[in-house]
């Protein structure tokens, strides 16, 4: 009885009858800086993960330079 | 979770707007934000000829489509860095934006740096001081440089990037750690064309949580560079962006007021223009008539003579 969840290269798995969001907080994941889709389909924080639920959880933050490529000032 | 619009099913929740949608409601309802802060921050207008710089991301290429489905006219400018990394990242980021292009029927312009400058970005790293330890400031640099060239020269009205919430959010918080006062002064979602040889900016997505920016990809079905440039990894901004995100866990809507407290007070006067004195002291460079600091060349024709 598991769920198994997938970011990138990673997998955890949790417990089935616990929400999403729970499952994040378990394994240390931010709910912001993740979607997560079952079968394809996005799913809310709420949603009870169920006995063989695969979740995959696509990162959102990206970065880098923050912000630089848009200054006006060539700076010396 | 029920969507707050229709009842149906809701696939995104935003915690800091107490609004939940289902995948339609929540694809009608970004653009109309988006239209939103464009018309609040004056950004441009339907007559207007629009520049979207697009890196083959979910921010940049979500932008274009948003603006293309609002009506405006937009062109993309994409800047090709020779950046590899071990997973192809530009000439995969190349392929996705000519592709979104193609299949919209959007006028891409392409301009690749190691073709127009003879090296790669973190070739050119390499040779500078700018960018011994990391290419991030150099290829900010280039950026720039190039993004303002190509929307000056084409007789562009406004140069759009994809910076998000987050994006600002972390600049925002970033600078004020530091106390970096003249980058305080111009963080706006606009920056005027206030000095010959600049182009005027915008940043239509500031309002938009990132999460957000990548939903709406995912629903729209918008093939996007998902690998994070590999440069990126441990950067500053990243840093601040999870630190934002802990505090947003707890307290949502956490990011959004900073940076929107942050708007009011500048409008309140909080930020005086002198506390930027670069601002008030611009040149223009003998080679590329670009706005710079001091006299003499600016700092990417110096970088690119040095290499050549």
């Amino acid at each position: 009885m598991s769920v198994k969840l997938i970011l990138r290269d990673k997998e955890f798995t949790v417990k089935p009858g616990m929400t999403l969001r729970d499952a994040l907080s378990k394994i240390d994941v931010l709910p912001e800086s993740v979607l997560a889709t079952r079968q394809g389909e996005m799913i809310t924080e709420d949603e009870i993960l169920k006995d063989g639920d695969e979740i995959k959880l696509i990162a959102v933050i990206s970065g880098g330079y923050a912000n630089a490529a848009i200054e006006t000032v060539l700076l010396r | 979770m029920k969507c707050n619009s229709c009842g149906g099913k809701a696939v995104v929740q935003m915690r800091q707007h107490k609004l939940a949608l289902c995948a339609n409601d929540f694809l009608e309802w970004l653009p109309e934000q988006v239209e939103r802060f464009i018309k609040k921050y004056k950004m441009f207008t339907r007559s207007d000829r629009v520049l979207a710089a697009v890196s083959g991301g979910k921010d940049s290429l979500s932008l274009w489509d948003i603006l293309w489905r609002l009506g405006y006219s937009v062109d993309g400018l994409y800047i090709g860095l020779g950046i590899d990394g071990g997973i192809e990242y530009s000439d995969q980021s190349q392929r996705l934006t000519e592709k979104f292009a193609s299949e919209r029927g959007l006028q891409l312009k392409v301009v690749c740096v190691p073709e127009v400058y003879g090296e790669t970005i973190p070739d050119m790293a390499r040779r500078t001081t700018r960018g011994k330890t990391k290419p991030c400031a150099v290829c900010g640099l280039t950026k720039r440089h190039i993004m303002n060239r190509i929307a000056y020269e084409g007789g562009y009205d406004v140069l759009v990037t994809g910076h998000n919430l987050d994006d600002e959010a972390a600049a925002l918080f970033g600078n004020t750690l530091n106390w970096a006062a003249g980058h305080l002064v111009r963080q706006w979602p606009v920056l005027e064309a206030n000095q010959p040889g600049l182009a005027r900016k915008a940043k239509p997505l500031c309002r938009i949580y990132e999460r957000e920016m990548a939903a709406y990809a995912m629903l729209r079905g918008i093939e996007y560079i998902y690998e994070e440039c590999p440069y990126a990894v441990g950067s500053k901004s990243i840093y601040y962006k999870e630190l934002l995100n802990r505090m947003e866990a707890d307290r949502p809507g956490a990011k959004l007021s900073f940076y929107i407290s942050f708007l009011q007070a500048k409008e309140n006067g909080l930020f005086a223009p002198h506390a930027d004195p670069k601002v008030e002291q611009l040149h223009s460079c003998p080679t590329c008539g670009q706005p710079t600091s001091a006299p003499g060349e600016c700092a990417f024709c110096r970088m690119t003579i040095k290499v050549k």
